[in-house]
């Protein structure tokens, strides 16, 4: 294995020169040093060492040669290195996969930039880039609701949309001012003041249907701020419920999912963890506790298992009283599918996707 | 690394670009300098041909072309060259926005192994005449391979085509479990990173998520020890992870209710004035998931088919109406 910083100098060594002849009018040195991210005394060091380089023979025709002109260094004569050496497979991924992932950021203006990057940088990553690219990326967003929101954004006008509340499993429609596009964790957001709210909220776009650009101009008051999303989008305000609640295995996603406190193993339910999460609407804990079927036990608050209880007893009285299911339908058999291989199985557990709603977040 | 070091395999490369012949490795002995002349002792002789095959290795490692070969049927050694057009970046223009682009995309990575390909890409697109100037706020949250320390053992895994060890903790399992995988790639998918591979103990494909790997992967074994499937296509493995055979599902739902369930359904004709609701027509992959979701709707929504699923729901809502009484 070579040491990383050989394969660093060589490259910036082997580099050099190409950069020069690149910029036939010379460079500080400065200049240079902060283009390869070196230190000048560094820079110096490798122009030194290749002043020593050459084609065979050595001599004084043979050798690379740079004049420095005050702090200005440039090269004349090249011993045949005109052009750096190409991507590595490493190069080519990062390069190739990042450009991939700003395409698919949604704040971003210059996507037609963006994509002429990544066809033109694909095309030089040659046979770095033909095998398969052991990197791959996918953002999820629905790229109608995207087009327009962008759109919004881009001609600062005022949005209408109909937004879906999983918390409370509500259609909301409402009027915005859109401020940014974001993405987090891999979900689009738009961040908009909602005059309905009279707050700054985050709108996740996969959930917002029949979006519509208005003639009115996007007007956000003073005092709307860009949310500070490092931590997360959810934040518990104070007036959020503790929730306590323990995870049975089949359960235990939960903890990786949300933003939970308290963790510890208990021995009931077996390999059980307790946890606690805090919420600013019991609404979303009961469709959790209900999503989760009874993998989860709640200890905190009673009335929260009085709920789910009484809801779900109220499903079976339904059950019970219109019982006539279809048996032409169901007496079909469903060969191959324990044959078939899953492999989620062992990543499956996010049912989170859309299923069980964040803890009463936006709106 | 040592200076001498480094010029003479500047020199190595400068003398091999400029010849169409291969070189043999006697020559290259005579004339790059730094190497152990040859005095005609067997410890001079082993001490270039230590440093020779050292240098060549480095070469390659850094993706240098080395071309081993015979210009004519006359030697009788192979000899060395570098052809120039596999080893120059191809012409590259890129303008202004693209250039911005570019350096806007290399700042995503925060792994000291990624960082630094990204760092010497730049480097090489600076050699190219492109001028690069990364200063711009990104929107975007996280990093692209942040908080992932399995991250790199994995890439470097699947671009080597090596097995990789790891212990994977399920999250309905209390204790990891030891899994040897052949990896096909890593996938960000909603912000988190998978491993996608094939599990040679489970026999088939399998995805892990990167977080729940526990310790440091080990990878092992020999590089291109296997071959991922032709037409793989990593992030749709991921998507579709819970892929199975789509079924149709019917339900009933009361009116006004099951917002979220009705953004994905197909409402089917009303039954003729049925109070009880609409019906719905869902598809799923995964019906235990379905029931899962369904089950929490409550009473606002009924399985009518198929019969496994309304056995799933009635199953789950029997645990959950047993809550809160007494054990």
């Amino acid at each position: 294995m070579t040491a990383p910083g050989t394969t660093e100098r060589m490259t910036r060594l082997l580099s050099l020169v190409p950069y020069l002849t690149a910029r036939p009018d010379g460079v500080p040195v400065a200049e240079a040093a902060r283009d390869f991210g070196v230190t000048e005394r560094q820079l110096r060091r490798d122009l030194e060492l290749l002043w020593m380089c050459g084609l065979p023979g050595y001599g004084p025709g043979d050798l690379i040669d740079l004049s420095f002109e005050g702090d200005r260094v440039r090269v004349t004569f090249t011993a045949g290195m005109v052009r750096p050496l190409r991507l590595t497979t490493d190069e080519a991924v990062a390069l190739v996969v990042a450009l991939r992932a700003l395409l698919e950021s949604p704040g971003l203006a210059e996507r037609e930039a963006v994509s002429r990057a990544l066809a033109k940088v694909s095309a030089v990553a040659g046979h770095a880039g033909e095998r398969t690219t052991p990197v791959a990326l996918s953002v999820d967003a629905r790229e109608q609701a995207l087009t327009v929101v962008r759109e919004g954004l881009e001609r600062g006008r005022a949005l209408h949309l109909h937004y879906y509340v999983p918390t409370r499993d509500e259609r909301t429609e409402r009027t915005v001012d859109p401020m940014r596009l974001l993405l987090v964790d891999g979900h689009t957001y738009l961040e908009a003041w909602c005059r309905r709210a009279e707050g700054v909220r985050l709108f996740r776009l996969d959930r917002v249907d029949d979006v519509v650009v208005l003639d009115e101009p996007a007007a956000p008051p003073a005092e709307a701020h860009g949310r500070d999303v490092e931590g997360g989008v959810y934040r518990p305000g104070p007036e959020a419920r503790l929730v306590r609640l323990r995870l049975a295995g089949s359960a235990r996603w939960v903890a990786e999912y949300y933003q939970v406190e308290d963790v510890r193993e208990v021995d009931d339910p077996p390999g059980g963890l307790a946890v606690s999460v805090r919420t600013a609407d019991l609404a979303w804990a009961r469709r959790l506790v209900a999503s989760l079927g009874g993998g989860a036990v709640v200890d905190e608050p009673a009335e929260l298992a009085a709920s789910v209880a009484a809801d779900a007893r109220a499903a079976l009285g339904r059950y019970a009283a219109g019982a006539r299911p279809d048996p032409g339908r169901d007496a079909r058999p469903d060969p191959g599918r324990d044959a078939r291989p899953d492999p989620g199985r062992d990543a499956r557990p996010d049912p989170g996707r859309d299923a069980p709603p964040d803890p009463g977040r936006d709106a | 690394m040592a200076a001498k070091r480094a010029e003479r395999l500047v020199n190595l490369v400068i003398a091999l670009l400029g010849t169409r012949q291969y070189v043999s490795a006697a020559r290259i002995r005579a004339t790059v300098p730094g190497y152990e002349a040859d005095d005609g002792t067997e410890r001079a002789d082993e001490a270039f041909k230590r440093m020779f095959e050292r240098d060549k290795a480095d070469l390659r490692e850094m993706g240098v072309p080395l071309e081993t070969g015979r210009t004519s049927a006359f030697d009788t050694e192979d000899g060395y060259r570098i052809a120039r057009a596999d080893y120059e970046l191809p012409e590259l223009t890129l303008d202004g926005e693209e250039a911005a682009a570019v350096g806007l995309a290399l700042r995503l990575w925060e792994s000291a192994q990624m960082a630094g390909a990204a760092q010497s890409a730049l480097v090489k697109l600076k050699a190219a005449g492109v001028d690069v100037d990364p200063a711009r706020a990104l929107p975007l949250r996280p990093r692209l391979d942040s908080d992932e320390p399995a991250f790199e053992p994995c890439y470097t895994a699947a671009r080597d085509r090596r097995l990789v060890e790891f212990d994977y903790r399920r999250p309905d399992e209390g204790a990891p479990a030891h899994r040897r995988v052949q990896p096909w790639g890593v996938v960000a998918w909603h912000g988190r990173w998978y491993l996608v591979g094939h599990d040679l103990d489970r026999r088939a494909p399998r995805v892990f998520r990167l977080s729940r790997v526990a310790g440091a992967p080990r990878v092992t074994g020999p590089e291109g020890a296997f071959e991922p499937p032709p037409d793989l296509d990593l992030a749709a493995l991921v998507a579709g992870q819970d892929g199975g055979q789509e079924q149709l599902v019917v339900v009933r739902a009361r009116p006004g209710a099951a917002v979220g369930l009705r953004r994905t359904a197909v409402p089917l004709e009303p039954a003729d004035d049925d109070e009880d609701g609409d019906l719905l027509q869902l598809r799923t992959t995964d019906l235990s998931r379905l029931a899962d979701q369904l089950a929490a709707y409550g009473a606002d929504v009924l399985v009518e088919s198929p019969q496994e699923l309304r056995d799933a729901v009635v199953e789950r809502l029997t645990r959950l109406a047993a809550m809160g009484a007494p054990a």
